[in-house]
């Protein structure tokens, strides 16, 4: 089954592109298929709406979306990047 | 490294001397104008940007490096600036707005096809994540220097 992942940022450019290419490529690696669906964090209700299992922002996120959330900080500063991974991957797993 | 393809010469300064964050937008932000890379109104909608949500990356070494970008209707073509600046200058954490990261080193981005330049911030995002050659590029002298760095 395929998972969906929101990847927002603050105006959806460089850091979600770069978080999105990460996830896809860790997910691969793990077997589990994945659609990543990239935009601005004002964009999110309108991407919960269509469904999703994960969000992985780049920018604060002021309101609760009620679903799992991620900050992916990690994937441009690199600190921390294994164990995001991990988190996220138990998170569409499951 | 995809980098010094867009790396517009003038709009790189070294050492630069900067009290806040807006200083050195505004400073950039001019540069990347003057040469036509952006529009008219990019140097506000990055300042807004930055106060709404900051783009401050603590990188866990000595310093730190903050990416001001905004959304593509702001750009003309795709380019970046650099600045290493004289002392740290404060701009707030990314995903905790409240949280100050004094930064060291500026890269601006004006992307006007994001999703098509992924390797430009892939090779953006693997320079953050080398404390060596952040450490290298906040001593450079020169211009020049700074591109051997990033090539």
């Amino acid at each position: 089954m395929t998972k969906t992942v929101i990847v927002s940022c603050g105006t959806a450019i460089a850091t979600s592109t770069v978080a999105a290419k990460a996830i896809e490529e860790a997910c691969k690696a793990e077997g589990i298929k994945v659609n990543t669906k990239q935009c601005k964090a004002a964009e999110i209700p309108v991407y919960l709406e269509q469904g999703a299992d994960l969000i992985v922002t780049t920018s604060q996120l002021r309101f609760d979306p009620g679903i799992p959330v991620v900050k992916g900080l990690a994937f441009l500063t690199g600190i921390g990047t294994e164990a995001i991974v991990k988190e996220i991957i138990d998170i569409l797993k499951d | 490294m995809e980098i010094r393809d867009f790396l517009s010469e003038e709009a790189v300064i070294l050492g630069l001397e900067a009290s806040t964050s807006e200083e050195v937008i505004r400073v950039l932000g001019g540069k990347l104008k003057e040469q036509g890379y952006v529009k008219e109104d990019f140097v506000d909608a990055a300042l807004e940007r930055e106060a709404n949500m900051p783009t401050g990356l603590p990188l866990g070494g000595e310093y730190n490096a903050a990416i001001p970008h905004v959304d593509i209707e702001y750009v003309n073509r795709s380019a970046l600036g650099l600045a290493t600046l004289k002392e740290d200058v404060i701009f707030y954490n990314m995903v905790e707005n409240d949280v100050e990261v004094p930064c060291r080193l500026v890269i601006m981005l004006a992307l006007d096809q994001p999703k098509s330049q992924i390797e430009m911030l892939q090779s953006v995002a693997a320079v953050l994540q080398d404390p060596d050659v952040i450490g290298k590029l906040v001593n450079a002298k020169t211009t020049g220097e700074v591109y051997n760095i990033l090539s």
